[in-house]
């Protein structure tokens, strides 16, 4: 008492003059900003992504139409073309027309008959309108006086959603790979989920702790980390040329994209496992239940919303995945939506590396507006998971 | 404080011992048993994890419809025995076990027997409550849908109602018997547990340290649970509570260092002890 009432330092504040902790807070303030501007460098960088990309896309949503009148007789049986009036044949879009011939030939009752329709104006008009494409003079002051006159209007553009790839950037959409991507997940799940729940399940509750069963884990955890373009040799080199499963079907590319899922399928499945508490399992021994029905009725549907999020979180992965899927040949030009897992089929992610490589601007939307519809299906997807984890998360 | 209670322990355990034999003299026909109501007799058992041995040759008689109270300072091997009678042991892959432990003179250690059934008549109640994460009905309707005890729907609630009742839960929980036994309170999950094990129909009932994770108020209630549940079932309990030994049970072994220094009836035990290191132990010396 008597020191301190001497020489007059307040203990509490006085290390404010002293050099050391000085240097102390200085270090502790230069690190907490250093991490600031680093989280600040994400951001920017999440920002500029996202705004780059829904700023070229969001014009892929809409198109510009053109009202035209078709006629059906016997000129336009033979040429689509023709059943136009020759005014606008090199404003509306030729894959309009093209499927006209078909249409009559189906239904004979056409011929002889008008429609009056909108149909989508040609890709270089389009981007006319959007980026100021240069036409020639002719038909620039034709395709304004269309639309100052309301013959040509700017609408929502529903066949990118229902519309497969085409060579016509106008009427290309994304169907035929959405619905092979549905193929593609749903095999990769069948194939990728009971075998990697099983072998999860096996090595986390039967197997014996030995050399044998550490290699085994070791190598399931080397295999999450291996190149996904690998599991694509390894898909041709398996599925294809030994078990002879057609190129480019979604069966090869479910097979091939559930080799890569499983080892993160076994994985999640295993940390699920394990956070069971043990308490559980004895309690159950105890009864009286052999170690199957340990697993099936208490570890299990204890775990089970863990697994289902690692599960989901594997095939959000598999769905961004390109690289193993275009060395099986999924890349091919797929203008018709597969109706079976044998068809050659394309998958999101491919779809828009195709686009992407495409020489005419009207493409860069379209990539664009792929990559924004990709996004959208993989944060719900993760968002899913999360929620899915919230919901069942156990307190024990 | 503990010897009154100790005292009247006793007193009940002669008029059931009387009882008993009158019930029961089949059991005099078992004439290699030195003892009419022994349960469960170990005979030199020895056990090692590894190469770490943790029971010497260690013998003791559990007298049916009583209660055997194991003490001893941490470590000793008292939850290792207890676990040889319900051979939780063997899920320890490292664990090897040698001697004898009979269930009225059948060996549970005999490659024939089946541990599913050995642990349907061998309950186990553990240290911490360890409900399973499903509702109050479905932790006792689990082990007997799942031995086939109970046919219809009708006799699995009575089951359920009347294992409530004897673990004296029925009446805090009989309007939510569908809600997550692991919502109760942790002295309710405690007996939820005992429900759980009695629900079998089990004739001994292994407790590992049951309230050591509870509120007094919660003990007690347990304790007096024990006390009842001893009309029916053979009783083991490991505790750390000297006391509550002293309340709760008939007899008591203490166990040190793997062994069994001294078996006696609980009175004897804590008021007249013939060994040393169980004077010291109950005294508080080491521990």
């Amino acid at each position: 008492m008597t020191d301190q009432s001497e020489n007059n330092t307040p203990r509490l504040t006085g290390s404010v003059n002293d050099p050391r902790m000085r240097r102390r807070y200085r270090a502790e303030r230069r690190f907490h900003a250093y991490c600031i501007s680093a989280v600040l460098v994400a951001l920017a960088i999440i920002v500029t992504f996202f705004s780059d990309i829904i700023g070229q896309g969001y014009t892929a949503f809409w198109h510009h139409e053109v009202q035209v009148t078709l006629d059906y007789n016997e000129r336009s049986e033979r040429i689509g073309q023709f059943a136009l009036d020759s005014d606008l044949r090199d404003v509306a879009s030729r894959g309009a027309t093209r499927s006209i011939p078909r249409a009559i030939d189906r239904n004979p009752d056409l011929l002889g008959t008008t429609e009056t329709t909108w149909v989508p104006v040609k890709g270089d008009i389009d981007q006319h309108f959007k980026n100021d494409k240069a036409l020639s003079d002719s038909l620039e002051e034709k395709v304004n006086r269309l639309l100052a006159d309301g013959q040509i209007r700017n609408a929502f553009n529903s066949r990118f959603f229902t519309a497969g790839d085409s060579k016509l950037p106008e009427l290309a959409g994304i169907f035929s790979a959405a619905v092979g991507t549905l193929y593609v997940l749903g095999i990769t799940l069948l194939f990728a989920f009971p075998i990697g729940v099983m072998s999860a399940v096996y090595l986390e509750e039967f197997a014996p702790d030995n050399k044998l069963t550490q290699t085994i884990e070791v190598n399931i955890n080397n295999l999450a980390a291996v190149p996904s373009i690998i599991f694509g040799l390894l898909g041709l080199a398996l599925f294809i040329n030994f078990f002879g499963v057609p190129r480019s079907s979604a069966l090869a590319g479910g097979l091939t994209l559930g080799l890569m899922t499983l080892p993160i399928i076994i994985i999640s499945t295993r940390a699920a496992l394990r956070a069971v508490p043990d308490p559980i399992r004895l309690g159950a021994f105890a009864m009286g239940c052999s170690r199957w029905q340990v697993v099936r009725d208490h570890v299990l549907p204890a775990s089970l919303p863990g697994i289902l999020t690692g599960t989901i979180i594997g095939l959000a992965q598999a769905m961004g995945e390109t690289a193993p899927l275009i060395i099986i040949g999924m890349i091919a030009y797929i203008p018709e939506a597969p109706t079976g897992i044998f068809q050659s089929a394309t998958v999101l992610p491919a779809q828009i590396f195709t686009w992407a490589s495409e020489p005419e601007s009207a493409y860069v939307e379209k990539t664009a507006a792929g990559i924004m519809v990709l996004l959208a299906v993989l944060l719900t997807l993760n968002a899913a998971a999360v929620l899915l984890r919230r919901k069942f998360e156990r307190r024990w | 404080m503990y010897s009154d209670a100790a005292t009247q322990t006793t007193a009940t355990t002669e008029s059931e011992t009387t009882m008993q034999a009158d019930n029961e003299p089949e059991m005099s026909r078992q004439n290699h048993a030195p003892e009419p109501d022994v349960k469960v007799r170990a005979e030199n058992v020895r056990l090692w994890y590894g190469q770490t041995q943790a029971l010497h040759n260690v013998n003791l008689d559990i007298h049916a419809r009583k209660v055997t109270a194991l003490i001893g300072p941490s470590g000793c091997g008292k939850s290792s025995f207890l676990r040889c009678i319900n051979r939780m042991n063997d899920l320890i892959p490292s664990v090897h076990i040698e001697g004898r432990i009979t269930l009225e003179d059948e060996d549970i250690y005999d490659p024939s027997v089946d541990v599913v059934q050995l642990r349907s008549h061998v309950g186990m109640v553990f240290q911490k409550p360890n409900p399973f994460p499903k509702s109050i009905y479905e932790n006792i309707a689990y082990a007997p849908r799942l031995h086939g005890t109970v046919n219809s729907r009708r006799d699995l609630d009575e089951l359920v109602e009347n294992s409530l009742k004897r673990a004296g839960l029925w009446r805090e929980v009989a309007d939510r018997l569908h809600t997550p036994g692991t919502e109760l309170s942790g002295g309710q999950q405690q007996r939820l547990c005992i429900a759980r094990a009695i629900a079998v129909n089990p004739e001994v009932i292994l407790m590992d340290e049951p309230a050591s994770a509870l509120d007094p108020l919660a003990t007690a209630t347990i304790e007096e649970l024990i006390d009842e549940l001893k009309d029916r079932y053979t009783i083991v309990i490991v505790t750390h509570n000297l006391q509550q030994a002293a309340r709760v049970a008939n007899y008591t072994a203490f166990f040190h260092m793997g062994e069994i220094i001294e078996f006696n009836d609980t009175d004897t035990l804590f008021t007249n002890p013939r060994e040393q290191k169980t004077e010291d132990y109950i005294t508080g010396r080491y521990g």
